[in-house]
């Protein structure tokens, strides 16, 4: 067929969501749920069309990208639409069709007014994001980029008052900030290679010999992805955003937005920049612990829901992004699969906040209380996501965390054993908010008569929660897609690895490389740098 | 040379002359026919002005192919190249800009009249005159024509106070500027003999030749030229007319002045610094730089404090000149040649500008009502429920004034980066990208109060909006739209009237 033929797939799957919003755009008003089952009907089929990538992606193509879509767009400046994918790119393109999905599932009876806007805000932010999975030129990459922005913030904005302008004007210029600068060095990389084709300057990196432009560059790129992931000196926007975007608008933003950070990071600055990589990477690694400890110890002393998660998110960003940094197989593998199964039990998380916030109308810790008895559907779903989301055995998180932490150790150990302070203290505070609103000491007397959930959203959950479950239980398919990724990503940074690598990394993913005991603390060599 | 030959050639030449012409001749005539019509027919005036639009774009359309090799007519004194087809088109663009929008609002101002449309019209003609004259003659009545249609369109509105204010401010600034460059005018005179631009490029190329570093006289020309001109496109520190004069004017005619007076400025800017100063540009790239730094800075910062809404739009057309200037830096190369890239996006700017700018304006023209003014950020407020069309409109024209994609203004601010960092000068096209972080800070107060729910109570009132209006906003918001999506036909063209013009 035509729109799933090689070469137009990922265009298909691109402006599925876009086709979408131009449908909704056009509809009158006053149609009644009409609206919302159009927006519904295409944001399934936008999961839908996805599908196809799984099992046409062939692990083993000597291309390092494939389903490659090239035409020139604005010739005179050489800028392409250029479209291509790897493991990584399909594993965030299925994530963030997935939650596209789900998000826009979610919204059936939290949204009610102008869910025609809400709707079509939906649909591009989601066509953005898979633009940015998806560019293999730079220009088009960084159009996505920061034309991401704009729906995010009206997501934000649309509640009208006065803490939602200023949570997203201060979410668009905190992101902005990092944006500019990368699109110099976009312009610059163009000026030193000559082509803003991804694949090119991948096979071109800057090292040593370019001086000190590759530093300059390095910096253009990490300050746009650290900001977004977020990074610790940089992350003050996302509490603020999370706590006042609505529910599904929340769970886009920190199951996939935050997650191109990390793409960014794992698709330009590492293996563009090696040489530069290593000079900053200590820098990098000390923010990612600060981050990790950091997070959870704000956890502690958060009182609204939302602001909760944002903290316990940039707490296992700060370990994802240490996943990125140490620069071993089993750290990108881990960081890649935590961002996933962070999606999946955050973006549940967010929808329950969402859930309570729609009955109570407010995310704080102080109205609830006791909600056991009401609700008790609603707490053992509670109980499953934060038991997900805290890295429990069984869960995808906790196969995140363990690979992180051995790629950590096989650097340095006093690395994973800070990071487990971290992952412990979040834990303990995730759990401790769920006493306190599931059980606690005294009910709040206006809690007593809740509807529990519907099947909708029991539906909804229960998915992310089977998700995360898979992960946890059987990780072996994302290893294996992420095989190639991680191995090219390592290879141009930390070349050693390579006369290796496929020894430990061998051919049926995870269970090999569980099995193979640790490298000896990584060599001397790849540190000196 | 007999009388005969004299005759024929002006015969010919006058061929050359239709776009202007059309234009002269139909705002005089909108002079004329305004005794013929009633109150309220009055607004018919502006279908005559239109008309007269419609044909000097005919006529500019029939020079396109002898544009290709660079006619000139009347002796050399009005020269018809690419870059005057390039700048003409954008002229005449604001101008049919400026009369849709204006119809309906001089109706609820209750001041419909004929002189009205016949100012733009003549205004729109001296501009054209300022893209096509190869002669410091010429260039000097044009200019003076454009500046006195702008002080009568500035102060048209003679019960208002401020009106009267800015139009005195403008007029007394506008001549102060006028006598300098005419002075910059008389020094080239005296290096040339001659007022013919090619062959004062000859002599100016001439004397850097014989004075090797620091030629004082050219520095002077230069100085005194680069003052005037700054005024005209109200860069720093030759701003002071501009906010009062957009704040002062009738909305529409204060889109005009600003969107007019900057780009015909800039094409006399361009054409000056391309022929005449070519061999001198070391010294002008300085010159411009320093210009470009101030007024992004004055530009950008004074626009985070205001209220009104006019004023607000006047302070960031500054910044928008400043970058426009950091194009004509980048235009220059370390070694003294001339840049292709910056001097194409100095072009793409300028064209793409003169629709997002008028587009602004013109939002903020449609929030004039019967008994509304309309002009204060607070009067955007819940302008998305009102009329949602209206509001992504706007924030269209934000987006693409701050540069964001998918608009005109982020490939527009790409370029001028990416040539400022091809010509070494990382520093200024860092400036310029920081410069856009507080510049979205107040771009998106606008928008910001266009999706707040509390609106005051005018913000509760039906927007009414004429046809020729909602023409005029669809024109503009789906070329800087296109121009943001697809640019390679504007890029093209862009390059195609520097290219074809001055043949790097």
């Amino acid at each position: 067929m035509f729109f799933f033929s090689e070469h137009h797939i990922l265009s298909t799957v691109l402006f599925t969501p876009l086709v979408g919003a131009l449908v909704l755009l056009f509809m009158p008003h006053g149609l009644g749920d009409l609206q919302r089952k159009v927006a519904n009907a295409f944001g399934l089929l936008g999961f839908i069309v996805s599908l196809p990538l799984l099992w046409k992606s062939k692990s083993a193509s000597a291309e390092p990208f494939q389903f490659i879509a090239d035409a020139s767009w604005i010739p005179s400046l050489g800028v392409h639409f250029r479209l291509g994918v790897d493991g990584l790119s399909v594993v965030l393109v299925l994530l963030t069709t997935l939650l596209g999905a789900i998000a826009i599932a979610s919204s059936w009876s939290a949204i009610q007014t102008r869910e025609k806007e809400y709707y079509i805000l939906l649909l591009l932010l989601q066509t953005t994001v898979l633009g940015v999975f998806m560019s293999l030129d730079l220009v088009l990459f960084y159009a996505f980029w920061e034309l991401m922005l704009v729906p995010m913030y009206f997501l934000i904005v649309a509640g009208g008052s006065e803490n939602q302008a200023s949570a997203a004007i201060k979410f668009f210029l905190y992101s902005l900030a990092g944006s500019v600068l990368m699109l110099l060095a976009i312009l610059a990389v163009y000026a030193h290679r000559g082509t803003f084709d991804v694949r090119e300057i991948l096979l071109h990196p800057f090292t040593a010999q370019d001086g000190h432009v590759g530093n300059w560059l390095f910096v253009g790129f990490v300050l746009a992805f650290a900001v977004r992931v977020p990074m610790f000196p940089f992350h003050r926007w996302l509490p603020d955003a999370l706590a006042e975007a609505p529910a599904a608008a929340a769970l886009l933003l920190a199951g996939v937005v935050l997650k191109t950070g990390a793409y960014g990071l794992l698709r330009f600055s590492v293996p563009m920049f090696p040489d530069a990589m290593w000079k900053f990477r200590s820098l990098l690694v000390g923010l990612s612990l600060i981050a990790v400890v950091y997070g959870a110890l704000i956890c502690v002393a958060q009182k609204d829901l939302a602001r909760l998660l944002a903290y316990s998110s940039i707490s296992q960003m700060g370990l994802g992004t240490l996943g990125i940094f140490a620069l071993t197989p089993m750290g990108l593998y881990g960081s890649v699969i935590l961002q996933v199964s962070h999606g999946l039990a955050t973006g549940a998380l967010l929808l329950v906040t969402g859930i309570l916030y729609e009955r109570r109308g407010t995310g704080l810790i102080s109205e609830f209380g006791r909600l056991a008895k009401p609700m008790p559907k609603l707490a053992a779903i509670y109980a499953a996501v934060t038991l997900a989301s805290l890295g429990l055995p069984l869960f995808g998180a906790f196969i995140g965390e363990l690979t992180i932490l051995h790629g950590a150790y096989e650097v340095r150990w006093y690395w994973a054993a800070w990071s487990l302070l971290g992952v412990i203290l979040a834990a303990g505070s995730l759990l401790w908010f769920y006493q306190r609103v599931m059980f606690g000491a005294e009910a709040n007397p206006a809690n007593t008569d809740w509807l529990d959930l519907d099947r909708r959203e029991l539906a909804l959950l229960l998915s992310l929660i089977l998700l995360s479950l898979w992960i946890g239980l059987y990780p072996t398919p994302l290893f294996r897609a992420l095989q190639r990724p991680v191995e090219n990503i390592v290879s141009a940074v930390h070349p050693e690895f390579r006369s290796t690598a496929h020894l430990r990394l061998g051919t049926s993913g995870y269970e090999t490389a569980a099995r193979t005991p640790a490298p000896k603390p990584t060599l001397p060599t790849g540190e000196a740098k | 040379m007999d009388w005969h030959s004299i005759f024929d050639q002006a015969r010919t030449d006058v061929v050359f002359l239709f776009p202007e012409a059309m234009l002269v001749f139909f705002g005089l005539a909108t002079l004329l026919t305004d005794f013929l019509l009633t109150k309220p027919q009055k607004s018919w005036n502006a279908l005559t002005a239109m008309l007269g639009v419609l044909l000097s774009g005919a006529s500019l359309w029939l020079l396109v192919r002898p544009a290709t090799e660079h006619q000139t007519a009347f002796s050399n004194s009005i020269v018809i190249d690419p870059f005057f087809i390039f700048f003409g088109s954008i002229l005449l663009a604001a101008t049919a800009l400026a009369i849709l929008l204006s119809v309906r609002y001089l109706e609820v101002e209750d001041e419909q009249s004929g002189e009205y449309y016949g100012l733009v019209l003549l205004a729109a003609a001296g501009m054209m005159f300022l893209a096509c004259g190869n002669d410091l003659v010429v260039l000097f009545v044009a200019l003076q024509t454009v500046a006195i249609s702008f002080y009568v369109l500035t102060g048209y509105l003679t019960r208002e106070r401020r009106a009267n204010e800015a139009a005195l401010k403008f007029m007394l600034q506008g001549a102060f500027s006028s006598a300098i460059l005419a002075y910059g005018f008389s020094i080239l005179y005296g290096i040339a003999g001659s007022t013919n631009l090619e062959l004062i490029q000859r002599a100016v190329q001439q004397r850097h030749a014989d004075f090797p570093g620091a030629d004082l006289l050219t520095f002077l020309a230069l100085g005194t030229i680069t003052a005037g001109l700054l005024f005209k496109i109200a860069a720093v520190p030759f701003h002071h007319w501009a906010p009062d004069a957009d704040q002062g004017a009738l909305a529409p005619a204060a889109a005009f002045i600003s969107v007019g007076s900057r780009v015909a400025g800039f094409a006399l800017l361009l054409r000056l610094f391309l022929t005449v100063f070519w061999p001198v540009n070391l010294d002008w790239a300085a010159v411009l730089a320093v210009a470009a730094v101030l007024s992004l800075t004055l530009g950008t910062f004074a626009a985070i404090t205001q209220t009104n809404l006019k004023r607000l739009l006047a302070y960031s057309s500054i910044a928008q000149a400043g970058y426009i200037l950091l194009g004509l830096v980048a235009g220059v190369n370390r070694d003294g040649t001339l840049h292709e890239r910056g001097l194409q996006a100095t072009a793409f700017y300028i064209f793409t500008y003169a629709f997002f700018s008028a587009g602004a304006f013109g939002v903020i023209i449609l929030l004039r009502q019967k008994g509304v003014i309309g002009d204060e950020i607070d009067d955007l407020n819940g302008l998305i429920h009102r009329h949602p069309v209206a509001a992504v409109f706007m924030l269209i024209f934000v987006l693409s004034l701050a540069g964001v994609p998918p608009t005109a203004g982020f490939v527009a601010k790409l370029l001028i980066f990416w040539s400022l960092l091809e010509t070494g000068h990382p520093y200024l096209a860092l400036m310029g990208a920081l410069y856009i972080l507080p510049a979205v800070y107040y771009y998106f107060r606008i928008v910001a109060a266009m999706w707040t729910t509390d609106g005051s109570d005018a913000a509760q009132l039906p927007l009414v909006i004429g046809v020729t209006q909602k023409f005029a906003l669809t024109a503009a918001a789906t070329i800087t739209l296109a121009a943001g999506i697809f640019p390679e036909q504007f890029l093209r063209f862009a390059k195609y009237s520097i290219l074809g013009s001055f043949g790097l």
